[in-house]
């Protein structure tokens, strides 16, 4: 069987397990399960760029997600005009110190070099004191905006535009984390990056819960607006209605089923540019120079290429696209909540997912995204199950029964350490591996 | 006497802590810096060590309370430790033949190793949390206090108490003695010699007749044994909880690499630079500008540099401090 054959056998096969929840389950089911099946794939083509091309292990995909998901509500959520009265010049004046604090603490360790220890100290300095004032200045107004009608809002709000922008500036976000983190961690030893990456989701993810003022923290921010229609415009609707009922469906059926249509349309979009994209990126001679450095750093080094600057840039451009799978999430849930976030695991998730596929291969991260977010949805209900059947020998009330009933859920995380060490281990290339070119 | 009011919210709020925050995270640094010296790379699976190897002793201990045996003040957990411990080397070596051997045979990249570690962590993850349940588990028994803070003011007359827990004492004097053990261990014995060789130069460790399985195993002993007794200390001074662990991976790492990577002398420091720096940074100051500054002046707010919120940022700060400006570490350990 040749290679195309079996990726088409492959993907039809997946086409079929959701068809499958199609007819058994509802089509509402397996439209919602496709919707997340594409925006894991698109995290996961962003994962591929990093570890597929570069060979960059990247633990902090969930903070880059997150970063999309707060451009969606900077983007979309109505301002609050009482807010930004209240504390707008303050939160101004605390980045521009902020700023101005980073630049003070440049400037003063590069100008003091012939100090010795005494650089060190003034370098402490000029940070702290700069961090005082703009602590002064911004406290304030963080109290005042979250003090205007906590209950509703108590955050500065955002843009109220489409939420559509969101993607573009997502990625955005995404990109100047992973800049600033690139910049520090890459070009020493690359268990660093793998570290660093750990810390900044962790802080992201801590300063998207914490900070009110931003993103109403535990709150959540809700009733993000939509790009695609909502389903009681649809219902009250006379042409939709006589539309589908024409053809024999339920209206609140359709209108919930046309809504995931409309997401899975332009997620699908998204996704189908970015693969084009990272294809013709691979295919071009920077996608050969970037073969050439992960396969062998020193002889790429050697030919003149710049390792840690390409590295900077390919870590960039996958963080990028995470970012922007962050901010389609967002997007699909209309909400954000910070604390859906969860740091390893989810990350994690996108791994598993990169590898099974096949690293390398951008086929194979889109296959994975689908396979791996289709049985980790799937698998809750096949483990408890399994847990029953294993223990029935046991009485109803065993304890340890019992015990492993109730745990049964986590059974998926060992599970897909499993299968990630499985894969590993037998099958490093993937279920489609990337081609030799 | 102002003063030493100050001194005492110091001492209660951030030293005694810091000290025992400190020993566990050197603890915890130490096992990461023993896997990166002796096998080379960055365990990620540490942490979970740590927690199934304190799962064990929470589940041992449980059925020594159940029995009805006790340590009198000290916490039963000490008595389920070397059970714990037993557990938590056998999972490492277990481990390490059905997993790691495999890449050490292939010479396989040490990012590779890294996804490897982060498998590994996810199904130690699961199974902590299939056996035990994701919630906080409490174990620790025995007297609550050795110093308790009301106790502490009537005998020194002073406004400020200060508490110290048995847990923290515990900590405090094992952790001490496990460094000593383990510093004995690589310094005076022969295996312990022959692991640092192996850590030098592995090439010529190999050339000098040192057999290299048996010092991965006694690595995976120590390390087994180390998190154990890690993440005992950290669940009876705080509470057993599967989550903590995890999130306790980024400042066992910044410890780890603030000391050197590599370097066991440095991972103790780094610990203890850790642990302070969190405490230091996160403290409210406003009782000690009360106390020292001028008379009757209460400051607005706590005086804090940092919201607690964020003290995993703080080690990750000093992480980047330290990759910015000394990336081989405080004592200097492997760069590469």
């Amino acid at each position: 069987m040749t290679q195309l054959s079996r990726n088409i056998l492959l993907f039809g096969a997946m086409a079929g397990l959701l068809a499958f929840v199609g007819f058994l389950q509802s089509w509402n089911v397996a439209f919602s399960l496709l919707n997340l099946c594409l925006i894991s794939a698109v995290m996961a083509l962003g994962v591929n760029i990093q570890w597929g091309y570069a060979g960059l292990f990247n633990v902090g995909i969930m903070g880059f997600a997150a970063l999309g998901g707060l451009a969606g509500v900077l983007i979309s959520s109505q301002p609050v005009p009482a807010a930004l009265e209240a504390g707008g010049v303050g939160i101004v004046g605390g980045i521009i110190a902020g700023l101005a604090t980073i630049v003070a603490g440049i400037f003063t360790w590069r100008r003091t070099a012939h100090m010795g220890r005494r650089r060190y100290w003034l370098t402490a300095f000029a940070v702290a004191v700069g961090y005082m004032i703009m602590r002064m200045i911004i406290d304030p107004a963080v109290a005042a905006i979250e003090a205007v009608e906590p209950a509703k809002t108590g955050y500065l709000g955002g843009l109220g535009l489409p939420i559509m922008f969101s993607w573009v500036v997502g990625g955005g976000f995404a990109a100047i984390a992973a800049w600033i983190v690139g910049r520090i961690s890459l070009g020493l030893r690359s268990d660093y990056l793998a570290i660093a990456t750990l810390g900044i989701s962790e802080i992201i993810i801590y300063f998207l819960k914490f900070e009110d003022w931003l993103t109403r923290g535990v709150k959540n921010v809700t009733g993000l607006p939509r790009p695609v229609p909502y389903e009681v415009d649809l219902n009250e609707s006379l042409a939709f209605r006589e539309f589908v009922t024409g053809y024999g469906f339920e209206v609140v059926d359709a209108s919930s089923l046309l809504v995931k249509i409309c997401y899975a349309i332009l997620f699908a979009l998204v996704l189908l540019s970015i693969l084009w994209l990272s294809e013709t990126a691979l295919r071009s001679p920077w996608g050969r120079m970037m073969r050439a450095i992960r396969d062998n750093e020193v002889s790429a080094n050697a030919m003149g290429k710049n390792v840690t600057k390409q590295h900077l840039l390919v870590f960039v451009l996958g963080s990028a696209v995470i970012g922007i799978a962050g901010a389609m999430l967002t997007t699909l849930d209309g909400q954000f909540t910070p604390t859906a976030y969860q740091p390893l695991r989810f990350t994690f998730l996108i791994w598993v997912m990169v590898i099974i596929g096949g690293s390398g291969n951008n086929w194979g991260a889109i296959l994975g995204g689908f396979i791996v977010w289709f049985f980790w949805i799937e698998a809750e209900p096949i483990s408890h199950a399994v847990v029953d059947f294993v223990t029935s020998g046991l009485a109803e009330d065993n304890i340890v029964r019992v015990q492993l009933l109730t745990n049964a859920a986590h059974m998926r995380l060992l599970t897909m350490g499993a299968v990630l060490l499985l894969v590993l281990r037998f099958s490093p290339r993937g279920l489609i591996p990337e081609t030799r070119r | 006497m102002d003063a030493l009011n100050a001194l005492v919210v110091l001492t209660n709020f951030v030293v005694v802590p810091g000290l025992a925050y400190g020993s566990q995270l050197a603890l915890g640094a130490l096992g990461v810096t023993l896997v990166y010296s002796v096998l080379r790379f960055s365990n990620f699976a540490h942490g979970e060590t740590m927690a199934a190897g304190a799962m064990i002793v929470v589940l041992v201990t449980w059925g020594l309370q159940g029995l009805g045996v006790s340590l009198g003040p000290l916490p039963t957990a000490l008595l389920a430790l070397p059970i714990g411990i037993a557990g938590a080397v056998l999972l490492c070596l277990l481990t390490d033949k059905f997993v790691y051997r495999y890449y050490r045979e292939q010479r396989a990249s040490p990012v590779i190793y890294l996804i490897v570690s982060v498998g590994v962590m996810f199904v130690y993850n699961g199974i902590v949390r299939v056996i035990i349940g994701p919630n906080d588990q409490l174990f620790l028994d025995g007297q609550r206090f050795i110093l308790k803070a009301r106790a502490f003011k009537q005998m020194t007359g002073l406004n400020e108490g200060l508490a110290i827990k048995t847990s923290q004492v515990v900590t405090v004097v094992t952790a001490f003695a496990v460094v000593a053990l383990v510093f004995w261990f690589l310094n005076k014995t022969r295996t312990g010699k022959s692991m640092r060789a192996f850590s030098d130069n592995e090439d010529l460790a190999l050339l000098s007749g040192i057999n290299p399985d048996r010092v991965v195993m006694i690595t995976w002993i120590l390390v087994g044994a180390v998190a154990t007794i890690a993440g005992t200390l950290y669940g009876l001074d705080k509470s057993f909880k599967p989550f903590v662990y995890l999130q306790l991976l980024l400042p066992i790492f910044a410890a780890a690499i603030v000391g050197g990577v590599g370097n066991p002398l440095g991972a103790i420091a780094g610990g203890f630079v850790i642990a302070f720096s969190e405490l230091f940074i996160t403290f409210a100051y406003k009782k000690i500008v009360m106390y020292m500054g001028p008379e009757g002046y209460v400051p607005d707010g706590l005086v804090q540099l940092l919201s607690t919120d964020y003290k995993f940022a703080v080690s990750f700060l000093i992480l980047v401090i330290v990759l910015l400006v000394k990336p081989t570490g405080i004592f200097s350990g492997k760069s590469i």
